[in-house]
């Protein structure tokens, strides 16, 4: 019996949603049974022993060259074959762009049902219990699984990370798994983008959102020069966007991202019933708008009711002085 | 080259919830049903499939009640040659039941494509494409955002976390489609009448146990009330305080 969790890796290296699920999977196995352990699919071993400190006990190095990169196919392949290994009663996937691509193939390889996205997971009683939004947060369901095991993928900066226990290391074993790489599969070619340096909005700490209110797309300087100040992610309305002011990777809401970070900051933004959904589980909100009877008032935490062409400009100076 | 395009009934990004009286599911009252926003995106792109190769055929593949015949009219109003509705009174329990239903629907018809939405904007689920595509044991790539074909291979990209990565792909396959890879079209007058001579053929499917049990269905819990903390630039060094001393963001 045990805890497994997929270590999500970008170039070798453990990206932070990985620390989330190690941090849950810890707490779980405190009261579903232990230990927890860890498959990282890669094509080199990459100090794998220091997962320990984020709370790993063991880790099973599926090591393949194709897997250089995410390949989607051969990873569901390793973690199916980890999960039956080790008689795994859940396993713990970060619900990232990889995670969700994976955590299906894996599910539907063991022939379970699985929660994606979850924001909660509960093992009091004696069960795993999964809480995930569904309608970008409209709503919340509550789910249990009556196979095993339960595959969940989780949302980024819902889970915390577990405190650091300084000097503990993994056990790091070789895993040994049946996988046709010859059978026809989608292979990663390229990656592009990554050099910008750029937080995904689904990962970022704040987040400044621009809408309709900025008139014209050249306005989105404003947000830019603030999301700048803050260390900030952009993000954008289903208007501007279905306008072609920004692009789709930026987009807030049911038809978008869901976002939970905790500041987000929406101007020039009236709140439809869709936009709302994706961004209400912000830690806090801030509202920037002229119209006082805005739908964003009634879930902002701090409103300004003005002209954002004077107000966000002021925000942004104010912000630099605290540097 | 037949293709097939998978598509979803969901309640309209305008809806506002209502949990019915058995605290599990959403109450259908004044709810307006739609195809799945992303699956318009599928369906766009099996039609310029279909066009670039001046051959092959569409099929459109629902599952649901008999309401599903709305959308599946509508899909084949923009263009698709026909459909199958795969009818079950019982709303499906979970995406992996649904996958199993459309994998034994969708493996006789030997289709070099399959298209989905990348999720369902009622459950987010995002997982029916994939799963799919592994109970078929074909190759897939979730959330394309851009699609080109070269004979036998398609080349595809995704967006991922701060990037994109570009993807090789042997056909047959199966792709979740992401906005922004193509401008989905409206259903010309012609379409509409066309569409009412399509065939679409029932079949009746059981989609078994379930393999994901809902406990509950709640609503959030409502936002602590805010506050109007001042009009214009004027509110700035007060909304700064704010965020610093009684949030704690800054």
């Amino acid at each position: 019996m045990s805890i497994l969790v997929y270590a999500e890796l970008r170039d070798g290296a453990v990206r932070p949603v990985t620390r989330e699920a190690l941090g849950e999977a810890k707490r779980l196995a405190a009261t579903l049974g232990g230990p927890v352990t860890v498959v990282a699919c890669a094509a080199a071993d990459a100090s794998f022993a220091a997962l320990g400190e984020a709370g790993a006990d063991k880790v099973l190095f599926a090591q393949h060259a194709a897997f250089a990169r995410y390949d989607s196919a051969g990873h569901a392949a390793a973690v199916a074959a980890a999960a039956k290994a080790v008689g795994a009663k859940a396993v713990l996937i970060p619900a990232s762009a990889a995670g969700k691509d994976l955590a299906p193939r894996v599910a539907a390889l063991l022939g379970v049902g699985m929660a994606g996205d979850c924001t909660a997971l509960d093992a009091s009683g004696g069960k795993l219990v999964a809480t995930r939004p569904v309608m970008a947060g409209k709503a919340y369901e509550k789910l249990a699984f009556p196979l095993s095991p339960a595959v969940v993928t989780l949302r980024p900066k819902n889970f915390a990370a577990a405190a650091p226990e300084a000097g503990k290391a993994a056990a790091v074993e070789a895993f040994a798994f049946t996988w046709d790489a010859a059978a026809p599969r989608a292979v990663v070619t390229g990656v592009s983008g990554e050099s910008g340096g750029k937080v995904d909005l689904t990962e970022a700490e704040i987040i400044v959102s621009g809408g309709r209110g900025l008139k014209a797309p050249e306005h989105f300087a404003l947000i830019e020069n603030l999301a700048a100040a803050l260390g900030a992610t952009v993000g954008a309305s289903r208007a501007v966007v279905d306008a072609g002011w920004r692009p789709h990777g930026e987009q807030v809401g049911q038809t978008g991202k869901t976002v939970s970070p905790k500041l987000y900051v929406a101007v020039g933004i009236s709140g439809a019933i869709q936009h709302l959904a994706g961004m209400s589980s912000s830690r806090c909100i801030v509202a920037i708008n002229k119209d006082p009877e805005a739908p964003i008032f009634k879930v902002a935490d701090y409103g300004v009711v003005g002209d954002l062409f004077e107000v966000v400009p002021a925000l942004t100076d104010a912000i630099q002085k605290l540097h | 080259m037949l293709q097939v395009v998978c598509v979803k009934q969901v309640p309209d990004s305008d809806t506002r919830v209502k949990v019915a009286a058995d605290g599990r599911t959403l109450d259908p009252n004044g709810v307006t049903l739609v195809l799945n926003p992303y699956d318009e995106f599928a369906v766009e792109q099996s039609l310029r499939v279909k066009e670039a190769l001046a051959a092959g055929e569409v099929v459109a593949v629902s599952l649901g009640n008999a309401g599903v015949q709305t959308t599946l009219r509508n899909v084949l109003a923009l263009g698709a040659d026909r459909a199958i509705h795969l009818k079950s009174d019982t709303p499906a329990p979970d995406a992996l039941a649904v996958a199993k239903a459309l994998a034994e629907a969708i493996k006789g018809l030997d289709a070099g494509l399959v298209w989905l939405g990348k999720s369902a904007i009622d459950d987010d689920g995002a997982q029916v494409g994939p799963m799919l595509a592994t109970l078929l044991g074909r190759p897939c790539v979730t959330n394309v955002c851009k699609f080109e074909l070269a004979g036998n291979v398609a080349k595809v990209e995704r967006e991922i976390e701060g990037g994109r990565e570009q993807l090789e792909v042997p056909l047959p396959a199966v792709f979740t489609t992401d906005k922004g890879l193509n401008e989905p079209r409206f259903a010309s007058l012609k379409g509409i009448m066309a569409a009412k001579k399509k065939s679409i053929e029932e079949r009746p499917v059981d989609l078994g146990a379930p393999n994901v049990e809902r406990l509950a269905l709640e609503l959030p819990p409502p936002r602590a009330a805010g506050r109007i903390v001042g009009e214009g630039a004027g509110a700035v060094a007060e909304l700064v305080r704010a965020l610093r001393e009684e949030a704690k963001v800054l």
